[in-house]
């Protein structure tokens, strides 16, 4: 066939995308899929296009030719869905520089991506399924738009599953669009079925075979047309096994290249390399993508179970890497996070170089260096980056007494950082990981640990002349604390950029009430990945004053908007809020009598217990890995990751419970009770007389639909006008007593992944703890719920009778509530638990909160309130109307 | 002779500005309004497409200074003829008359000449502009993914453009001026459907701009990935215009030559315009600066936009008798 070169398929983003002979294959991105990634629905149902648009960034920076985005989902309006994310994309440079493959089976949507994008872009897909007259139709609309065409092997009759059959539906479309509609052939793109082959079914067999044989039979008979598929179906009955799922995905494209396939829908993690697959193995995968032996699938089958939860790291490949020149063996050190021999290979450095300095300047960092790419271009995952820095610190660390032997200057970092969790909170995991990222990139981190005065943060930054000024905070008072150290900045004019970060902190709370308070540059940083390109623009000398004003801008723009958004939203009076209360129709038969009235405490619980209750999830969450716990470890792009990660936490975390680590600690106390009005009283005895406490609660404001009410957490407990005797608990739990000295343990030996580790898992154990006390609370102390049978999960979900929600949270934003608390259970007194200025609890693996057993009790987020209620709050908590707004600040509608 | 055959002879060159030309008239408002429009409720100084109905004589003056010039294809007073651009006149139930009589003053114009010069036969193109809206761009700075205009509705203002200019009587279409892909590519929807309604085969010009060094379109498109964004189409010749001098526009004219396997155009600025708006290039000037662009046989179309006159069009008239036309090449080299 002769060659017409016009004739290449050409497709164009902001950039041009044209498949010539000499295109190897093109890979189309697939994550930005609702049907294919649970992430990506997940952050579209919850309308978080920002995040979405990450999803693309990753696909493009992970080598992705052509971006795919599907809509298809019953609870999504596909249409309106498609239009917004592809007009979102549209304003991404780097994303839309990649031309777009419309990805819906439904028309409308179709049409609705054809409608907003300026580039050539690719239609997924259309067919004779319904018949010639639609099929027309919308292939000359397509045409007319400007778009390419992915053709399915469907017609009237259904899916073509035979060799035969493709042939017949492919040539049939193609003669149709070509003669008929004179559709440009390069512009069409057969997708010829990839079916899962070693099923087991006799009718499978071929599947692959066939899928082969078409695609050669097309790109030989129906000049310039194009073959594509999503490969990943073709593996689907290994799910699970990666190691054979990878090889057969490479092995398939392997074969679908040689016949003829341009390109496809590959997840490129889920990929490996042809040559490198155990030949054992690729006989065993070719055998069945060929049909080559009759009992093929048995034989892949066995094989497959064998090598079953093998993880990829072989034995023997040790060996092999080890024998590589040494700068290759360190990078490998760095990149795998291997520490085992970074010292020899230090050492070895260290003798062939002038000056020790010269190993860390170049052998190191050169290894860094891969680490930060590999990092910024999403090939690896902050677990890993943290082991990296492990690996270097222990390097370095053996390095330096060299070093200082030579009394040589240390090299030259990128810029020095300061960090530290603001005075009154405690909370340093998100900090410490920044750090480590940002050191890893060659920054100089002071890190001041936790609780740091403002007067330290600034007098170190003077001193120790700093570039940037990181701040860290997890409770809402710690936000005004980072409020008054940028105004204390500003009073001295001091000129150093601040980074904001942290769970409680936000872009509109940085926008609108830090950034206003200081005259130089403010940053939010949301995740620790971003810091270093943050950073990187704060320091670097062409970009700096650009990215500053930018910034500014943008929150300046932020507030103008906010501005115009906060008065939006209505809120009533706290009478009429108090009028539309939550109403229970209260019946004695719903109250439960405690088994056990006042306080009582735990001293020390078997670790062992908890274990059961850990809800892994955050844990991942809290190391950038997202994705519900246990499919995050199944995941395609993550999932690998997450089953080291998981792997090294059940190690250290096995360690705890064998040889008792840490501590858990609890007291807790039911007491009768009876609401007055949006306060509960507690009492000591049935006499019901003077009130031991009282919790001050608060009540939504944001005016409801009509019908809904304005919840307050008081509205759970009886009335005392009622006369109805209601009861109600409180409990603190601590699993963090040692978790300080371990990590301080871990950090002499250069460890950080396992001081941040080790801080993290106090954290579950805490929640688990707390989620084990409430259930014996449930079913035991209190006994409401004594035939309660519920799995993990579902306590997890919380699908229980009853509430425990925390002084803090969403329900009762009010940390001033913990000081009642500590003083009705006696917390400090009876397990040591103490509450910082800003009523932190220390150490920070700690959870406290209210029971509420009716089973109307529901957990709620309070939002904000207006004047009228703090007025009526600061009478009744008796302080101050100023100390009162404080407090309640990021709760306030102004 | 038509447009095709005349084409493969020599390059043919397009007029010059119309802008720039009519701001010598000093129109006043009373002048814009004519009788017709006495008493329409917003000012209308400043529509220049208007003109043609209250002001024909001055158009087709011009027309024929351009023609005098050695022109080959005029434009049509047109360029912001569409129901979106009028509405800031609120003058959106005039669309299909400012089209219409626009092609048919500068068709009758061209005419003229054709019979004056039968070997050096004239023809008129209908000038499409971008409309003031942007179909893949956000105004809002928050928020990227707010659209002003639909596809949906540039389809439908573009088709009433077309029908005038059609019914006009005009040789060509020429979506021109484009910054943003997708508007242009609304307008190349509503021209299919008008010509396969029509079963017409009227040639289509599409002229896109580069705003700036970055070579991009203002909507981030490359020059090769503007071509293959409007090649579904098939079309009469491809080209930039506005926004760069002869200078500045001539890489991107030699990348859209070197992938463009249809015929080409360029009608460049005279120049950059100074600190009060105005373009000082000179004609021998910009002569000196096309003529690359003919001895490098980049373009088979060659014009002026912005800050062109009549003189600027003679000398670049006389310059492309020197050069053999351009053949568009039948490999993409992209």
């Amino acid at each position: 066939m002769e060659v017409d070169c016009t004739k290449y398929l050409s497709l164009a983003g902001f950039e041009p995308l044209v498949v010539t002979p000499e295109t190897n294959f093109v890979n189309i991105g697939e994550r930005t899929n609702v049907t294919g990634s649970r992430k990506f629905l997940r952050l579209i149902k919850e309308n978080k296009y920002s995040q979405a648009l990450e999803v693309a960034r990753e696909q493009v920076e992970g080598g992705a030719q052509i971006i795919d985005v599907n809509m298809d989902e019953g609870m999504i309006d596909g249409a309106a869905a498609m239009t917004r994310f592809l007009n979102l994309i549209a304003a991404e440079p780097d994303i839309a520089k990649l031309p777009i493959m419309i990805d819906s089976s439904k028309w409308e949507i179709l049409e609705a991506g054809l409608k907003v994008v300026q580039g050539k872009s690719i239609v997924n897909s259309i067919s004779l399924k319904e018949g010639e007259d639609v099929f027309v139709a919308q292939a000359k609309k397509i045409k007319r738009y400007g778009a390419a065409v992915i053709i399915m092997a469907f017609d009237e009759k259904g899916q073509a599953d035979s060799l035969e059959r493709r042939i017949e539906i492919c040539e049939r479309s193609y003669k149709i669009l070509v003669d008929q509609l004179q559709f440009l052939p390069q512009d069409i793109i057969f997708d010829p079925n990839i079916f899962p082959v070693a099923t087991g079914m006799e009718e499978h067999r071929r599947n692959a075979l066939d899928f082969f044989k078409a695609t050669a039979w097309i790109r030989k008979n129906l000049p310039y047309a194009h073959v594509s598929g999503g490969v990943s179906n073709v593996s689907f009955s290994f799910r699970g096994n990666n190691i054979v799922r990878e090889a057969m995905h490479s092995a398939f494209l392997y074969h679908a290249i040689q016949h003829g396939m341009t390109m496809g829908i590959v997840n490129p993690s889920m990929l490996e390399i042809y040559d490198q697959i155990p030949k054992d193995l690729l006989d065993l995968v070719e055998d069945v993508l060929l049909d080559r032996k009759e009992d093929a699938t048995d034989r892949l089958l066995d094989y497959a179970e064998q090598i079953k939860g093998q993880s990829k790291s072989v034995e023997k490949t040790v060996q092999k890497w080890r024998n590589e020149d040494l700068q290759t063996r360190i990078t490998h050190s760095l990149v795998k996070g291997i520490d085992e021999f970074i010292e020899i290979d230090a050492e070895e450095a260290r003798k062939s170089v002038d000056k020790p300095i010269q190993v860390i300047e170049g052998h190191l960092m050169n290894g860094m260096n891969l680490v930060g790419d590999l990092f910024g271009s999403g090939k690896m995952f902050l677990p890993q980056v943290v082991k990296s820095a492990r690996v270097m610190k222990k390097a370095v660390a053996y390095l330096l007494p060299y070093i200082e032997q030579e009394k040589d200057g240390l090299s030259k970092s990128a810029g020095k950082i300061l960090l530290a969790t603001v005075k009154g909170d405690v909370h340093d995991i998100g900090k410490n990981i920044v750090g480590v990222v940002l050191g890893c990139n060659n920054y100089e981190i002071i890190d001041l640990g936790v609780m740091v005065p403002p007067e330290k943060i600034i007098e170190t930054a003077i001193e120790q002349q700093v570039d940037i000024i990181g701040l860290s905070g997890l409770i809402t008072p710690s936000l005004d604390e980072m409020v008054f150290l940028a105004k204390q900045m500003k009073k001295i004019k001091l000129e150093i950029p601040l980074l904001i970060g942290g769970a409680t902190t936000s872009r509109a709370h940085t926008a609108v009430k830090i950034d206003t308070e200081y005259n130089h540059s403010v940053v939010h940083v949301n995740d620790a990945s971003r810091a270093v390109t943050v950073a990187g623009n704060l320091l670097q000398k062409e970009t700096k004053t650009a990215y500053m004003d930018t910034i500014k801008k943008d929150y300046e723009q932020f507030r103008i908007n906010y501005a115009k958004r906060t008065k939006s939203k209505e809120y009533i009076s706290l009478e009429l809020a108090r009028d539309r209360k939550f109403s229970i129709d209260w019946k004695q038969e719903d109250i439960a009598t405690p088994n056990q009235l006042g306080v009582q405490i735990i001293e020390s619980l078997d670790l062992k217990e908890l274990l059961p209750f850990i809800d892994w999830s955050p844990f991942f969450r809290s190391w950038d890995l997202h994705g519900k716990y246990p499919e995050i470890l199944t995941d395609e792009v993550v999932g690998s990751q997450a089953q080291e990660l998981f792997q090294d936490a059940s190690v250290l975390l096995n360690r705890i419970v064998d040889e008792k680590l840490l501590k858990a600690k609890a007291v807790f106390g039911l007491f009768p009770a009876n609401s007055t009005g949006d306060d509960i009283e507690l009492y000591a005895d049935e006499s019901r007389e003077s009130p031991i406490a009282t919790f001050i609660t608060l009540r939504q404001q944001l005016k409801k639909s009509q019908g809904k009410p304005q919840f307050a957490l008081a509205d759970f407990i009886a009335p005392k006008s009622l006369s109805v005797a209601d009861y109600m608990g409180g409990f603190c739990v601590s699993t963090g007593f040692g978790t300080q000295q371990l990590a301080e343990e871990f950090e002499k030996n250069n460890d950080d992944y396992n001081s941040i580790m080790i801080k993290a898992l106090a954290d579950r154990l805490a929640e688990a703890f707390a989620e084990y006390l409430h259930k014996k609370v449930r079913t035991e102390y209190w006994g409401y719920a004594s035939n309660e049978k519920l799995t993990n999960q579902e306590l997890i979900k919380e699908s229980y009778r009853g509430i425990r929600p925390a002084p803090g949270y969403p329900a009762c934003p009010d940390h001033l509530e913990k000081n009642t608390l500590w003083e009705l259970l006696k917390v400090q007194e009876n397990i040591g638990v103490v509450l910082t200025d800003s009523l932190a609890m220390w150490p920070a693996a700690s959870v406290s909160g209210y029971y509420f057993a009716h089973p109307q009790a529901r957990y709620f987020g309070l939002g904000k309130i207006s004047k009228d209620q703090l007025v009526s709050y600061h009478k009744r908590r008796n302080i101050s109307l100023e100390s009162a707004e404080k407090w309640l600040a990021p709760n306030l509608n102004e | 002779m038509t447009l095709n055959e005349a084409i493969q002879n020599r390059t043919l060159v397009l007029d010059g500005a119309m802008g720039t030309m009519l701001q010598g008239y000093s129109f006043s408002e009373d002048d814009f309004r004519g009788s017709r429009f006495k008493n329409h409720p917003v000012p209308l100084q400043g529509n220049n497409d208007l003109l043609s109905l209250t002001q024909p004589q001055a158009i087709r003056d011009i027309h024929i200074a351009y023609l005098e010039a050695g022109a080959d294809i005029l434009e049509t007073n047109t360029f912001s003829s569409t129901s979106i651009a009028m509405a800031d006149y609120q003058m959106e139930g005039l669309v299909y008359e400012l089209n219409y009589e626009s092609a048919k003053i500068a068709k009758e114009a061209s005419e003229m000449y054709t019979l004056k010069t039968p070997q050096k036969p004239r023809f008129v193109a209908g000038s499409i502009g971008p409309t003031n809206k942007t179909a893949s761009m956000s105004p809002d700075v928050n928020d990227p993914g707010y659209r002003a205009i639909t596809f949906d509705e540039l389809v439908a203002s573009y088709r009433e453009q077309v029908e005038g200019l059609l019914d006009g009587g005009v040789d060509a279409l020429l979506v021109e001026t484009v910054f943003d892909t997708l508007n242009a590519k609304a307008a190349l929807y509503a021209i299919d459907e008008v010509k396969e309604e029509r079963k017409i085969e009227t040639p289509v010009m599409v002229s896109g701009t580069i705003t700036d060094a970055s070579g991009r379109t203002l909507s981030g498109q490359t020059v090769e990935a503007f071509f293959i964004s409007i090649s579904h189409i098939s079309l009469f010749s491809v080209g930039l215009n506005c926004a760069l001098g002869a200078d500045q526009l001539k890489p991107y004219i030699q990348r859209l030559s070197r992938v463009a396997n249809v015929y080409t155009s360029a009608h460049p600025n005279a120049g950059l315009p100074n600190e009060f708006g105005e373009y000082e290039q000179t004609p021998e000037e910009m002569r000196a600066l096309i003529a690359p662009y003919l001895e490098e046989n980049l373009v088979n179309i060659i014009g002026g936009c912005c800050g062109t006159n009549p003189e600027h069009i003679k000398q670049i008239v006389e310059e492309t008798l020197k050069y053999r036309p351009r053949i568009p090449e039948k490999s993409n080299q992209l």
